[in-house]
């Protein structure tokens, strides 16, 4: 299970609720570098006008594009002890928790996950680093259903 | 409330603190507002008018000591069958209940003018973090030991020890040997090299707070130079030789004072240092002005860290801490357990928690060398092209001088920050080192760990190493450049550890 890139995708509603995010946070930005760029046409400050045009194509990028990789690059792997979960585009974060130190667990839900069907599974442990392992973008029986089988190994180990 | 406590509630009686304590609470309410007013009053030279300085100075004592009073009649505490309750509050009425399974830790602390008093202030450690937790300010000191003693018994399901037997098992434990204790002249050296100049910046901040004491201008150059002025010509006239010896005593003086001060702050922290390894876990006892009492159970323990400094590593001296999610006086998740001392005494406090010191046939690893490599041509292409671009635009070869200089600073530190990192892993436990001149090592069960992450930024997925993180209750262990195939058996097999056994189950 260590093989590097046997993960189980997350649910593909995932994407469609990053890029819903992903989109009201940039709307008001475009909605802002807009003005900006009438503003300076207006005034004739072209060279504001030419350095605010790729920001504008960085925003919308980030807003279309970066969802689906960030989408594409997570993943989980369910083991019989331990949950792993692989997550970032640009900085790669693996993290593995034995089930033996999971302390407790919550299952939350967003408005945005909920209009997906969507739950966001954390597993606090006792530690400094890592004391909370989110892992996101799990169809809403999935979450319930892995809680549950964390909750039972955890019960059978500490009896 | 639930109905069920009731009757547990009426047959027992709740109590108050120590009606002593009433004079601490109340002297350090007014002392805020007082010791200004009156040092206001002697600055403005309205000293002599003393009855008028008196009026408002008792007036703020006798207010300070009616909200104490208030806060002390409606604090009770008792101790239950089950748990301690605590209620407070004037207005808005808060209990507390706090089983006696769920306290982990019970510290006694005396700082100085309670200790005058001979008063204790008694804490009650609950959950991670120290928060939560019941303070009972103040109590006398026998009345802390009983409900310490009362929580041990309580938390081991004993019967009630009463307090003659309580004080009688404090005299048992005080005849053995302890763990590790200091001496006099021990905590002396060891204030030797705890060199401090804190003292000037106590003088300085001071100065700032009372500069309308001071017969002129504090913070004006001019009065200065008035003060000085005159002297000039004197200066001037013993010459080059006695201004040399002048400027070289000064200097002397201020070394001086720096290790007096270092001496003076770690005597009344160390003074009467001793560990104890009881049936509870390791007991300290230490300070002079200030002196605690701390326990922290032995199952708490999460790591070990061994550490030095770039002197005292030349005379062999270490220092010994324990990382644990109980907090230690003044906050620090690490409990230090011995300051000051040589390995062959500190191998044995750090086995008692079941930590092992690395033996010989241990196999260390250096990092990969490769990401301090990228860095040195990533800084040194930044300053070069720094260099080049200053050169062309002044003209002043110096920048490329000073370029050169910079990139062969970073290599050297790229270099060093490549060979102080060590890191080997027997089975049972996880060391990392770090330093050469002064040596640092982590010491952790590999079962303690809570979590393994790697991490790997764009530049180390292209280059194939990683970082790898250990999640430890109350700190981390960091691995940075780790070729990716050992970063993940190394997380494998740390993990295979760490699974068999649940939390539940550590050993305790």
């Amino acid at each position: 299970m260590e093989g590097g890139d046997l993960l189980t995708p997350l649910h593909p509603n995932h994407a469609k609720a990053l890029r819903l995010t992903a989109m009201v946070v940039a709307a008001p930005l475009v909605l802002g570098v807009l003005i900006g760029e009438m503003v300076t046409l207006a005034i004739g400050v072209y060279a504001a006008s030419l350095v605010l045009l790729p920001l504008m194509g960085l925003i919308v990028w980030a807003a279309l594009a970066l969802p689906w990789r960030r989408y594409a690059s997570s993943g989980y792997d369910m083991g019989t002890d331990r949950l792993r979960v692989v997550k970032g585009v640009f900085f790669r974060r693996d993290t593995i928790v034995p089930f033996g130190r999971v302390q407790h667990i919550d299952v939350h839900r967003g408005p945005i996950d909920r209009h997906y069907g969507l739950a966001t599974l954390h597993l606090h442990t006792a530690g400094t680093h890592n004391a909370t392992i989110t892992l996101p973008g799990l169809a809403e029986e999935d979450a319930l259903a892995m809680r549950e089988t964390i909750r039972e190994k955890i019960r059978r180990d500490s009896q | 409330m639930s109905e069920a406590l009731a009757p547990l509630d009426a047959s027992l009686e709740p109590q108050h603190t120590h009606p002593r304590g009433l004079l601490v609470q109340a002297l350090r309410g007014a002392a805020p507002s007082v010791v200004p007013l009156v040092a206001m009053a002697y600055g403005t030279g309205m000293f002599v008018w003393g009855m008028f300085i008196f009026v408002p100075v008792a007036a703020i004592i006798a207010a300070s000591f009616g909200v104490a009073w208030v806060n002390w009649r409606r604090f009770t505490y008792c101790t239950g069958a089950e748990d301690i309750r605590v209620e407070r509050g004037l207005f808005s009425r808060s209990a507390r209940s706090v089983p006696y399974e769920r306290i982990q830790d019970v510290s006694l602390e005396q700082k100085f003018l309670p200790r005058l008093l001979g008063l204790t202030e008694v804490r009650f450690e609950t959950g991670a973090g120290g928060k939560d937790e019941i303070t009972l300010s103040y109590l006398s000191h026998g009345e802390g030991e009983r409900l310490r003693d009362l929580v041990r018994a309580r938390k081991e399901g004993a019967t009630v020890i009463s307090a003659p037997d309580g004080a009688e098992g404090e005299e048992a434990e005080s005849e053995a040997p302890p763990l590790f204790a200091m001496g006099p002249l021990r905590i002396v050296t060891f204030g030797l090299f705890q060199f401090s100049l804190v003292i000037f910046a106590v003088l300085f901040g001071a100065a700032s707070q009372f500069d309308f004491l001071f017969p002129f201008e504090f913070w004006d150059w001019q009065s200065w130079y008035h003060l000085v002025e005159g002297q000039e010509q004197r200066i001037v006239g013993v010459g080059r030789m006695a201004q040399i010896v002048a400027i070289a005593s000064g200097v002397a003086l201020l070394l001086l004072l720096g290790v007096l001060t270092g001496i003076v702050v770690t005597v009344a922290r160390e003074y009467g240092f001793r560990l104890d390894r009881t049936p509870k876990g390791f007991r300290r006892r230490r300070g002079l002005f200030n002196k605690t009492d701390v326990t922290l159970p032995a199952h708490r323990v999460q790591a070990a860290k061994i550490a030095t400094g770039f002197l005292r590593a030349r005379f062999g001296w270490h220092s010994l801490e324990f990382v644990s999610l109980a907090q230690d006086v003044g906050g620090s998740s690490h409990h230090a357990v011995a300051p000051f001392a040589k390995l062959d005494e500190i191998w044995p406090v750090a086995r008692a928690a079941g930590i092992e010191p690395p033996g010989d046939a241990l196999d260390w690893h250096l990092p990969s060398p490769v990401p301090w490599r990228d860095n040195t041509v990533l800084h040194g292409v930044f300053f070069a092209v720094l260099g080049i671009a200053a050169w062309a635009v002044t003209g002043n070869s110096w920048s490329l001088g000073a370029a050169a200089l910079l990139i062969a600073g970073t290599a050297l530190l790229n270099y060093f920050g490549w060979r102080r990192r060590r890191h080997a892993s027997d089975v049972r436990q996880l060391f990392v080192a770090m330093g050469r001149f002064a040596p640092r090592l982590a010491i952790a069960p590999t079962v303690k760990f809570q979590s393994a992450e790697i991490v790997q930024g764009p530049l180390a997925r292209k280059r194939g190493h990683a970082t790898l993180h250990l999640g430890v209750a109350g700190d981390r262990l960091s691995i940075p450049g780790l070729p990716l195939a050992e970063a993940r058996a190394l997380r494998a097999a740390i993990i295979e550890q760490v699974a068999a056994v649940d939390f539940s189950r550590l050993p305790r």
